[in-house]
């Protein structure tokens, strides 16, 4: 029985006992679609602007109407999904790489690792983290790039604190015990040992990350700090929308807003199921 | 007690110690000429150099450093480009705006948030449990400012409910003589019923934006830690000493529970200070979070940082309380130590 | 024992029982449980009846449902059990058909309940004093103004001195046996008739555990009560309770006297018990089931020995550990100097011993006493703070832990360890964690690997087909083997056996207890057995030493130290163990 097949088998069992998790997926999929195929797929140019045609609301020409400048909102929400899938992907690889170690190595072996990462992240942590973001970006320069690394660093203390705490308890379990006895130096005990056994949880932590890391560079965009205009992002979108509402046209800030809302949410949940999938405990 | 104060006073000083390293190391991290910066974009080379040496930028670092703490102990954080106001005088005015609407925000959800995780998890199965998990993971998923937007559009625009977001007070109000700076407040004190009526309408929207977004991470801890507290072992006890459904849940249960949730207010907190700058700008609102945000358009530096100064330092501060309250608390902490 | 007797197909009910008017009485009960799998009865038709005055012992394995009942007797089963037959009659009245509010009347006032686990069962924000008020105001026996008058009372009955003092202390405050005892004063704090205590020594140290037991049996009596002891030791119910009721997956087998349930087991399922039980004048063999006695004899007594020489030798060997003082800055910058004595703490304080080839050697002590951190040193898993340990004439005390893992000494001192869930990765199948010290220490390869991880398995008696699984699919039993397979895999010249089997059912026990016998004698290895079971001890270890405190109270041949102990500690650890009356 070849290790592909059944988790392939086992995925299939999470998927079915757990409709919400399959739905979740499918979204994933969708935006994950979106992102790397949308820009060559959408009926507009998104950075078309077309003086004749703007503030309409949504019709059959242009699905989610358009804005000020006359710009199909449709295709602008879809090629936005590619930036904002972009940034979070790379913060949260970022970070976990940066954090987990720290955290796993700060948990395991103690002392001195400990103290000074543990420093590093008690002073991420004394800020208000949006604020620290805030003060990252307009320090470094309005790039996306210290967007990313701006949420890389907010999100250190989190990925820090997890798998500290979990490399801290199976530290002294009895299985690594064993595996020292069976002739595992610390570093194997570290890696073949205790390190897949704490994948499930960080892949749930990797999961839910993505979301917020959305929800923190739309937070930027839509203060003016990173993405300037005319990249289409969903943040600076709402935030080119906001004026617009108290006159009544709806639909530039609610389309992003809504695409934001379902991103994120479909992160959330996939964190959930997930952590089924990974974790062999689940397994029948 | 003045000992755990004081102890936990002592493990705050290494935090504000590291907040102000950062925002020394913000401030001289920009790319390109710092002194070009807090010149402004208008300025021509001579005035780059006057700046540079006024803010004595052609120091060495450590020499900086140093002028940089004294000048925060004396209270000078620089003064604004676009005002010429001294930085740290327009952040006290804006303060208690900000102040104001996030405690109003944190109310609400609390005083929601909480029954709302115990009944879910008294009842556990019911649809109040349902209802609870679907905020609690749609609430985290919602963009404030969205949420924020869509208030104002449903209930301003659609519904003529709430007045146009445009800040504290409509334009026929003025502002009630300042005692503690909180508008709600100040007009009870002078017994100016219409006025708190007109600062209550305007402050309901940005309000209720704060509390439903806060609404979810402490609704989803107080139900996962009363569900852990409700059947722990002591809890077992307690039932089977007869001791009545009342008595178990409010005494043994729920103290117990929230110890947790108190701990979870630190992370609310840092969230709700970061929330209220986005909030502060949909509405309008005239605290410190819309002063950076109009600073930072206007490549205005010295507020900005100034702004992130004080966030940090009244973090650092409102995690001394939480800690503070938990160690009241929770006699553990008082007794390991 | 001599004669079998037939095996009976009903529960065996003692006749010679005096018959009073029951206190309680439960009928035909049957508890099912709804679960992912469908529904599952724990407990079926079963019918247990206390008298009055009378201490009821109900004894079973793990899955027996002796838990179940008396959370069904009290109502407080989980959210997901119910009492789908049968009825509870407490003093005539049923309990299955009582309201909720008459039944939370009758908990704490008439009927109580002490559990596992005592520090848990305890509120930890609220003072002990103001806990044990709670149950007293609640059921109105006491006014306001001498509720904590009586408080300090019930303290001082469970015997807890300065109860004065204590009444402001929280849970944390005090030690395992004294949470205990405040357990006990919250049940008895309202005199009701009925105590029924879940396990309630489990955990505990062998000396604590009389005295619970002694004062639970006192105040009992005292009072008149009826009580119900729950444990899985068929020794302990034997010893401190009037009739015993044996129970298997679900069903009431047997209910007999204290005094014939040893001697004269009806039910082939309590023979089995029995003979399980470790206990004085038996041999390993006879702890197995009936049937297996066919087998072999051990092939050496305990008290022989095969080759000679020493293998280890431990020589004045000390452990300290700084203590964690948390002074203030103040005080630390301007106070006077602590003394030297106070800062540290020795866990192990000077001890010297040796193990010779062959030889089983028993480490016995109770919690605190040192004997983990011991075997710890030993195994080269922690550094020794000063002292010699010598092992077939090497150095090996000089080795930093952390380097240890890499030579090939490691191959040569294996261990086996006490929890066999925490002591396998969750993420390893058995076959893995079987092969990794072959992985890592022998230069081995594929198919080889596999085909001795079978050989290994056949050996422990570990079924072939489990070897794929994952530890939450193996029953604790089989994972005990799939520890011990690795222990051995290298063929170890000494192993340290950390209570292993401690976290077993008692027949489970036999078997293992058995297995690990006539491994040392197949493969020609050293033991060193830590445990806190003098009784178990007696059986598997040719020489045993006694620790206290960090240091060696006793040691010498097993059947000379158990029978003929020389200081008053050991005396005291062979006077708590229960006698059942034999």
């Amino acid at each position: 029985m070849s290790e592909s097949n059944s988790v392939l088998r086992h995925a299939r069992y999470v998927v079915s006992e757990n409709p919400v998790t399959g739905f979740a997926f499918a979204m994933f999929l969708l935006i994950a679609f979106a992102a790397l195929f949308g820009p060559y797929i959408v009926p507009h140019d998104p950075l078309a602007s077309d003086t004749a045609a703007t503030l309409q609301p949504p019709s059959i020409k242009h699905w989610f109407g358009t804005d000020q400048l006359g710009r199909d909102i449709f295709s602008r929400v879809v090629v936005a999904t590619r930036l904002d899938f972009a940034i979070a992907i790379s913060s949260v690889i970022l970070v976990f790489a940066m954090g987990g170690l720290a955290g796993i190595a700060s948990g395991f072996f103690g002392g001195w690792t400990d103290r000074i990462v543990g420093r590093i992240s008690d002073t991420i942590m004394a800020f208000p983290l949006f604020v620290l973001a805030m003060g990252i970006v307009a320090a470094l320069g309005n790039t996306v790039t210290n967007i990313v690394l701006a949420t890389a660093v907010i999100n250190f203390p989190l990925y820090v604190r997890v798998a500290r705490a979990e490399a801290n308890v199976r530290r002294e379990a009895g299985f690594v015990q064993a595996a020292r006895l069976s002739g595992n130096g610390e570093f194997r005990v570290l890696l073949m040992h205790i390190l897949p056994n704490i994948m499930p949880i960080m892949m749930v932590q990797v999961s839910l990350t993505m979301g917020y890391a959305i929800l923190n560079a739309a937070g930027l965009s839509f203060i003016g700090l990173g993405v300037r205009p005319p990249t289409p992002e969903w943040g600076i979108m709402v935030a080119e929308g906001s004026g617009n509402i108290i006159s009544g046209e709806w639909w530039i800030a609610l389309f992003p807003g809504l695409a934001l809302m379902l991103a994120v949410f479909c992160f959330n949940l996939l964190g959930d199921g997930l952590r089924d999938l990974v974790d062999p405990q689940r397994r029948t | 007690m003045l000992g755990l104060i004081a102890k936990r006073l002592l493990l705050a000083i290494p935090n504000l110690i590291g907040v102000v390293i950062i925002t020394f190391l913000l401030t001289r991290a920009l790319p390109g000429d710092p002194a070009a910066y807090f010149a402004g974009p208008a300025a021509n080379k001579e005035a780059i150099e006057q700046i540079r040496v006024k803010l004595g930028l052609d120091r060495p670092l450590p020499e900086q450093f140093v002028r940089y703490v004294k000048e925060l102990a004396g209270g000078d954080l620089g003064n604004s480009l676009t005002t010429g106001q001294p930085v740290v005088t327009e952040i006290r005015n804006r303060l208690p705006a900000s102040a104001e609407l996030t405690l109003f925000g944190l109310v609400i959800s609390i005083s929601i948030a909480v029954p709302l995780g115990i009944l879910a998890a008294v009842k556990q199965g019911s649809w109040i449990d349902h209802a609870c998990r679907v905020v609690a993971t749609a609430g985290v998923s919602l963009p404030v400012f969205f949420t924020g937007l869509l208030l104002v559009y449903v209930f301003y625009f659609l519904l003529g409910w709430s007045p146009a977001p445009l800040g504290r007070l409509d334009v026929f109000f003025s502002a009630p003589p300042q005692v503690t700076g909180f508008y709600l407040i100040d007009s009870l004190i002078a017994r100016d019923f219409g006025l708190f009526r007109a600062a209550l309408s305007q402050l309901i929207l940005p309000g209720v934006t704060l509390g439903v977004f806060s609404l979810a991470p402490i609704a989803r801890m107080t139900r996962a830690s009363m569900l852990a507290v409700l059947g722990s072992d002591f809890v077992r006890t307690a039932r089977a000493s007869g001791l009545d459904t009342r008595t178990v849940i409010l005494t043994y249960a729920f103290r117990n529970a929230m110890l947790p949730v108190i701990t979870t207010l630190g992370m609310v907190f840092s969230f709700l200070l970061g929330a209220n700058v986005l909030v502060e700008k949909v509405f309008a609102w005239p605290g410190i979070g819309s002063y950076a945000v109009e600073a930072l358009i206007a490549s205005d530096f010295a507020p900005v940082q100034g702004f992130v100064l004080t966030m940090a330092i009244l973090y650092v501060a409102l995690n001394l309380i939480i800690d503070v309250l938990y160690g009241l608390i929770d006699p553990r902490v008082r007794l390991e130590g | 024992m001599a004669k079998r007797t037939p095996k009976r197909t009903g529960a065996a009910v003692a006749r010679d029982v005096p018959i009073s008017m029951p206190l309680l009485e439960v009928r035909d009960l049957t508890v099912e449980f709804a679960t992912r799998r469908g529904t599952v009865r724990a407990v079926e038709h079963v019918n247990v009846t206390v008298g009055k005055g009378e201490t009821l012992g109900i004894v079973g394995e793990s899955g027996s449902g002796k838990s179940v009942t008396s959370f069904a007797v009290m109502r407080i089963l989980d959210r997901a059990g119910r009492i789908a037959q049968g009825s509870v009659l407490f003093s005539g009245v049923d309990l299955t058909t009582t309201s909720d509010a008459d039944m939370r009347d009758l908990r704490g006032r008439e009927m109580s309940m002490i559990f596992q686990n005592p520090r848990a069962a305890l509120n930890p924000i609220r003072k002990i004093g103001r806990q044990i008020e709670d149950v007293l105001l609640q059921h109105a026996q006491v006014g306001n103004q001498d509720v904590g008058e009586h408080a300090i009372q019930m303290l001082e009955q469970v015997r807890i001195a300065r109860p004065r003092e204590r009444y402001h202390a929280y849970p944390l405050e005090l030690s395992g046996g004294m949470c205990q005892r405040v357990v006990i004063a919250l049940a008895l704090a309202c005199r009701p008739q009925l105590l029924i205590a879940d396990e309630p020594t489990t955990g505990l140290d062998v000396t604590t555990q009389k005295a619970v037991m002694d004062l639970v049996v006192e105040l009992t009596r005292e009072r008149g009560m009826s009580s119900i002891l729950i444990t899985h030791d068929l020794g302990l119910a034997a010893a401190y309770c009037n009739r015993v009721v044996v129970m298997e997956k679900g069903r009431v087998v047997e209910t007999a006297k204290a005094e014939t349930i040893f001697t004269k087991p009806a039910h082939a399922y309590t023979r089995k018990l029995m003979r399980a039980t470790p206990r004085p004048g038996v041999s390993l063999r006879d702890l197995l089931p009936e049937g297996d006695s066919s087998r072999a004899p051990a092939s050496k007594a305990p008290g022989t020995r095969r080759a000679t020489g020493a293998l280890l030798t431990v020589e004045k060997l000390v452990k300290e550990y700084p203590r964690k003082r948390e002074v203030s800055l103040f005080t630390r910058l301007f106070g006077p100097k602590p003394p030297i004595e106070e800062e540290i703490f020795r866990a192990v304080d000077g001890v010297s011993f040796s193990i010779n080839r062959g030889e089983s050697v028993g480490l016995v002590g109770e919690s605190g006493c040192g004997k983990s951190t011991t075997s710890m040193m030993l195994m080269r898993l922690i550094d020794k703070s000063s002292g010699l340990i010598m092992f077939d004439g090497e150095d090996i005390g000089e080795i930093p832990a952390r380097d240890f893992a890499r030579i090939p000494l490691r191959k040569r001192i294996q261990m086996v360890f006490q929890d066999p869930t925490d002591s396998l990765n969750p993420r390893y199948t058995a076959a893995r964690a079987i092969a990794d010290p072959i992985l890592r220490l022998d230069d081995a390869s594929g198919r080889d690997v596999r085909a001795r991880c079978e050989e290994l398995a056949r050996r422990v008696g570990l079924p072939k087909e489990l070897l794929d699984r994952f530890p939450h699919q193996l029953s604790g039993g089989q994972k005990a083997r799939v520890g011990i397979a690795r222990a051995i895999a290298l063929k170890p010249d000494l192993v340290v056996l950390d209570e292993p089997t401690a976290a077993l059912d008692v027949s489970v026990q036999a078997v293992v207890l058995n297995l690990l016998q006539d491994l040392k004698d197949s493969l020609g290895m050293s033991y060193l057995f830590v445990s806190h079971d003098l009784n178990v001890v007696r059986l598997l270890c040719d020489r045993v030493i006694v620790m206290r405190a960090g240091q060696i109270v006793e040691e010498g041949p097993t059947k000379q130290v158990l029978s003929d102990p020389q200081s008053d500690y050991t005396r005291e650890l062979l006077a708590a163990i229960p006698h059942p009356p034999v």
